[in-house]
């Protein structure tokens, strides 16, 4: 027998008990939705998984609503302990229910169990704990003295790391004291409603967090929402570029994590071994799925063979298939449409003249899948190299010199994150230096931390979540708070205002944002028109 | 009163084992009224050598442990000592003849204190640390590092408060402890001991010494093996000849604070046992 | 990474192939330039792919086939001041019948023993002494002053010498670990060859040899793969990660990194050298750990007595409890194998 073969060995699906419908969750308590309910499943297999409600406008009304009630009546009066507190119980019962939230996970978006067992769901605890620790801490998050809240979070994330965006967009809005709206992606709403259970176990006051499922126009109501103080995004750059247009000349505030077309620059004195291990990881982690991935390998011309070389002969170990496999290292492309697009760019870069290959690896029947795919002879001007393909497809290019590399590394309209790899020291804090990207792993690729701030340059989005930075997004400075006066005492230019201000804290006297006379009808009205204009991208686009 | 109580011996924490004081002696402890409570041990000058010994070894796996552990561990103190709460509000009920509710306060205040000082654990170097822009091609950084070894005389006028309020905001960079008890009241240091026995606290992190401060401190203040001396609740001691012996090997010394609020939650508790160190590194393409 | 030479060229001693790969002579100072140049390790990337090869699970068929084969890959070991003929022929009697209750348990693949032992421990053997590959139990001896490898060359080689010539198919020598951390990498390289040279038998063949790292006290993984290539230019048929005397005895990175070595090698050269992790191996799930990591690394056909061995004593003890479970459906105690 071949021992490589390794005999099936997968993750029970019994610790789950999920329900066959599951409802929105506002105020506390799952309600029907008023939308058309749709159908989520696994694209390993493409079986139902469960029926999810479908949150109309009226619905989004309603989640705004009891997240300003609850802000107004309790989270906002609350202690920054006992905010606290409620975090910490939140990471202690994602912990207890870690292996039971990882089977979903891996259920419902169709990435390795073992992926979601030992990254995402440990990260997932790790965020609330760390941003627990902040809740009564607020006077050293970088803001000065006795900085306040924003009010309602409207929060919209993608599919490729469902619990993980939650907790990044949850841990640090509620540790700052506002109150949210998330909305999870149409693919992946399985482990944010399991997540609205652990709520409920928790006992977190009603209307704090509310959870509503739906597609690109629920997204796209929410943010247009007139009672939202705050968005955060995870997604597209298209559907992040809308929402941008969406908010102009209202107070909300924004966060925008958006694409990446990362470079991934290996120089020829790097820790040979260790770099393939980190290219790998850094494009085929997650399928590829991830906005940070290494997707354009930069390597030094005098080892580009050995280094192709090295690469494949590891591809050829990738064992793709059942994501609950605890052995499985490629699992299943997110949805149909993914797939499709994957194939289509696919094509378009051997239609470009670069060369293809992909590992040899058996495809299951049913389900979306798609091979480790490397492709070479590629250049700077091909499409493979330039648009996100959001698949595990690497594209290699060369680079001579240090200066060639960073100029490379850097002609891209995204700027999320880079890789590079070298022995020596100075060179990596220099091309560190002049990277135009927000995160740059040395020696190291796709490494995340609650404490350390993640965000892009460029068209990859603005502002941080992670560490101080990601606190600071959910807050304002306290002498700049208050209606309306507040974008006139920073002294910022105008763009930099409407970014980094603006939100107001609600007035205690009134209850829901329909009633608040924030803006003026007009300017309110406006980009809520708009909204729908732009709402088509959102629709799986949502991904980051 | 149908049944006998099986009273419990109160005996040292050293090196996470309870051992009785390798002198011997004990003291009496007696409550507000006067009424015998315990034989706590009266820790000698072994004693707080052994306790230096087992802090020193505990040094590198404690500070070594990642932030985010620490930060777990000290949260997992919260944990446990919420659970035994009424055995602590009984205690010192009983030892300082306080209301119930004050008793309570106590607790309370002490478990939060815990959680608080948890949530610094991998927060305080991004707050305390930073990066600085030199005139040069160089890449420099400040963190800050744990002392080392941390001698405390916790604050005398409380059984509980005084004691994590002290001890709590040593551990947090990465320190270990010394702490000597309040002498009046001793035995809620030891439960606490028990405490952070069964908290995943590694052993020999924290060590709780009962007895005469006046006694220990002196071979504490001048051990050459502690990096830092804490005298928040040496106000009643010959306290400057402790600082004038600390001075000897330039340990770094807290001075003594009066009042029910010594040792009040504050960054500086635990910046005061931590070395900022600064790293450069050069930067070049060629 | 070095420039490939051509698997098909002939070589016939292990100086003329360190020379021919080398370009030049086996001088501390071109040793140093070839070893150094060697592209470095970032030993945290390293760990964590050893720590994710090691969340790979295995069950049911693929854990019996493991089982089995960790028993067939062992070097059942005795390496004790107290060792004495009663103890190795006590030793090999566990070797020749692992599990007295299971005759389908297969043996492992040699003993291992100080030189002195090596006459006692053929002795016992009997007609089972022989090649692994070919179902036999080999021995294997200690040899070069073990563990310290403080003493003259000549010592060395008279220690090699005669537990060659009283039947031992198989030496564990140890590399001088002062010399190689003095930079003195020939002085390293010449011993081996040397040794090497003693492992001849009056008919022309020649007892494999495995040369020991003793990688707990060469401390730096840069150094472990320094190392390793040296003894594979020198002559080494096997890299060895210890004696078993110093902490940390073998680990699943050092493991890994020394895999990495022998699949570049034989990329390079076409020639396959094996590797021995020994020393702190104790548990079957631990000992899977490294079957996948050869498996994922060097491949699958590594897993073969004369390319793969695990130096391990109580080892051989939790395969078999292992077994008993799978096999009876329940767990077994410490009672129900025997100790040797």
């Amino acid at each position: 027998m071949s021992f490589l073969e390794y005999a099936p060995a997968p993750e029970s699906r019994a610790i789950l008990s999920l329900r066959d419908r599951y409802g929105l969750f506002i105020d506390g308590e799952f309600v029907d939705g008023r939308g058309t309910p749709f159908q989520t499943i696994s694209p390993a297999t493409e079986e139902h998984i469960a029926t999810i409600a479908n949150a109309n406008e009226a619905d989004v009304a309603d989640a705004v609503a009891a997240a300003r009630r609850a802000y107004d009546r309790t989270w906002s009066r609350m202690s920054g302990r006992d905010r606290g507190k409620y975090l910490f119980r939140i990471a202690r019962l994602v912990q207890e229910r870690s292996r039971e939230l990882a089977v979903a996970e891996s259920l419902d978006n169709g990435k390795p169990i073992k992926e979601s067992r030992d990254v995402d769901v440990p990260l997932v605890a790790a965020w609330f704990f760390y941003y627990a620790g902040w809740a009564d801490k607020l006077d050293h998050a970088g803001l000065g003295g006795d900085p306040r809240s924003l009010g309602v979070a409207a929060q919209v994330i993608p599919w490729n790391f469902p619990l993980l965006m939650l907790a990044w967009k949850i841990a640090p809005a509620l540790a700052a004291g506002n109150t949210v709206v998330l909305k999870p992606a149409e693919t992946t709403p399985l482990t944010a409603l399991i997540f609205a259970e652990i709520l409920q176990q928790a006992e977190l006051p009603p209307g704090v967090v509310n959870i509503i499922t739906g597609a690109g126009d629920t997204g796209a109501a929410l943010v247009a929402h007139d009672g939202v103080d705050k968005v955060a995004f995870t997604g597209s750059t298209a559907v992040g570029r809308a929402i941008a247009k969406q908010i102009a000349g209202t107070d909300k505030r924004v966060t925008l994590e958006l694409g990446g077309k990362a470079a991934n620059i290996v120089f020829d004195d790097a820790p040979m071994d260790q770099a393939i291990e980190g290219i790998v990881n850094g494009i085929f982690f997650n399928q590829g799925h991830v906005c940070c991935a290494g997707s354009r390998l930069l390597v030094q011309e005098n080892i580009h063979d050995e280094v192709v070389e090295r690469l494949k002969l590891r591809l050829a170990t990738l064992r793709l298939g059942d994501p609950l496999d605890k052995n499985t290292d490629i699992g299943a492309i997110n949805s149909k449409e993914q797939l499709e697009r994957i194939h289509e760019l696919s094509e378009i870069g051997v239609a470009e003249g670069a060369d293809r290959w992909s590992a040899p690896c058996e495809i299951p029947e049913n389900g979306f899948w798609y091979a480790p795919t490397i492709f070479t002879n590629v250049q700077t001007s091909s499409r493979i190299a330039r648009d996100e393909i959001f698949g595990p497809v690497l594209s290699v290019l060369t680079f001579r010199t240090p200066a060639e590399a960073i100029a490379k590394a850097n002609n891209t309209p995204y700027g999320l994150s880079a890789g590079i790899w070298t022995d020596k020291g100075s060179r990596i804090l220099a091309v560190a230096d002049q990277l135009r990207a927000g995160v740059v792993w040395a020696n190291t690729f796709n490494r995340f931390d609650p404490a350390s701030p993640f965000g892009g340059y460029k068209e990859s989005g603005y502002g941080r979540e992670g560490g101080r930075h990601g606190l600071a997004a959910y807050l304002a400075p306290a002498a700049t708070v208050g209606r309306g006066g507040a974008q006139f005492s920073t002294g910022r230019g105008g763009a930099q205002r409407r970014l980094e201000t603006g939100a107001a804290a609600a007035p205690a006297d009134l209850d829901t944002a329909s009633e608040r006379p924030t803006r003026s009808t007009e300017t309110a009205a406006k980009p809520a028109r708009r909204t729908r204009r732009t709402a088509k991208p959102a629709k799986k686009g949502a991904a980051k | 009163m149908s049944r006998l109580a099986v009273p419990k011996t109160y005996k040292l924490y050293i090196g996470g084992a309870f051992p009785r004081s390798e002198s011997g002696r004990t003291y009496e402890v007696v409550s507000a009224s006067g009424a015998f409570l315990a034989n706590a041990a009266k820790a000698s000058r072994k004693d707080a050598r052994d306790a230096v010994v087992a802090a020193r070894a505990a040094v590198s796996g404690w500070g070594g442990a990642t932030a985010y552990n620490r930060g777990q561990v000290l949260y997992r103190i919260a944990e446990l000592l919420e659970g035994r709460r009424a055995q602590f509000i009984a205690e010192i009920e009983e030892a300082e003849g306080v209301t119930r509710a004050v008793a309570s306060a106590q607790v309370d205040e002490s478990i939060d204190r815990w959680v608080w000082y948890a949530g610094w654990a991998d927060k305080f170097a991004q707050v305390a640390g930073n990066a600085n822009p030199v005139a040069g091609p160089y890449f420099n950084i400040s963190v800050p590092e744990p002392t080392g070894v941390v001698a405390i005389v916790v604050p005398q006028d409380s059984s509980l408060l005084g004691f994590v309020s002290a001890v709590a905001p040593a551990l947090v960079a990465g320190n270990s402890v010394v702490a000597v008890a309040s002498e009046r009241f001793p035995l809620s240091a030891i439960s606490l001991a028990e405490v952070l026995a069964t908290s995943d606290v590694p052993k020999g992190v924290v060590n709780v010494l009962t007895g005469s401060p006046a006694e220990i401190a002196p071979w504490l203040a001048s051990h050459a093996d502690v990096n830092a001396l804490d005298l928040v609740g040496a106000g009643d001691l010959d306290w400057i000849s402790l600082e004038i012996e600390a001075a000897d090997t330039l340990k770094r010394v807290l001075r003594p604070e009066q009042g029910p609020d010594a040792a009040a939650p504050a960054l500086g508790r635990i910046s005061a046992f931590t070395e900022t160190k600064t790293v450069w590194h050069t930067k070049s393409l060629r | 990474m070095p420039a490939p030479i051509s698997a098909g060229t002939s070589l016939v001693t292990a100086r003329e192939r360190a020379l021919a790969v080398l370009g030049g002579e086996s001088d501390d100072a071109t040793l140093r330039r070839y070893l150094h140049g060697i592209a470095g390790v970032d030993a945290v990337g390293l760990e964590q792919r050893a720590a994710a090869l090691g969340t790979r699970s295995i069950k049911t068929t693929s854990k019996k086939w493991a089982l089995d084969r960790i028993i067939s890959l062992i070097d059942l070991t005795t390496l004790e001041g107290a060792d004495t003929p009663g103890k190795v022929r006590s030793l090999v009697a566990k070797a020749l019948n692992a599990d007295p209750a299971d005759a389908t348990t297969p043996r492992v693949a040699a003993v291992c023993v100080y030189g002195d032992m090596v006459p006692s421990a053929v002795d016992a053997l009997g007609a089972a002494h022989g090649d692994p590959d070919d179902g036999g139990i080999a021995v294997a001896a200690v040899a070069t002053a073990f563990p310290s490898g403080r003493a003259s060359l000549d010592i060395k080689l008279a220690d090699t010498a005669e537990a060659v010539a009283a039947g031992a198919d198989e030496i564990d020598m140890v590399i001088d670990r002062g010399a190689f951390l003095a930079g003195r990498y020939g002085l390293v390289f010449d011993q081996i060859a040397a040794v090497k040279e003693a492992c001849r038998r009056p008919d022309g063949t020649s007892a494999s040899l495995k040369v020991i790292l003793e990688t707990g006290e060469l401390m730096t993984y840069d150094n472990v793969r320094r190392a390793s290539w040296l003894s594979i230019l020198a002559g080494g048929d096997f890299i060895k990660t210890s004696t078993g005397k110093v902490q940390p005895a073998a680990t699943l990175p050092v493991t890994l990194l020394m895999l990495e070595v022998v699949r570049d090698w034989h990329l390079m050269t076409g020639q396959r050298i094996g590797v021995k992790p020994a020393g702190g191996i104790r548990a079957s799930k631990d000992a899977i750990k490294y079957l996948v990591t050869v498996a994922e690394t060097a491949g699958e056909e590594w897993l073969q007595p004369h390319l793969f061995r695990f130096g391990a004593s109580s080892l051989l003890n939790d395969v078999l409890l292992q077994r008993q479970k799978i096999t009876s459906g329940h767990y077994s105690g410490a009672d129900y194998v025997t100790i040797d």
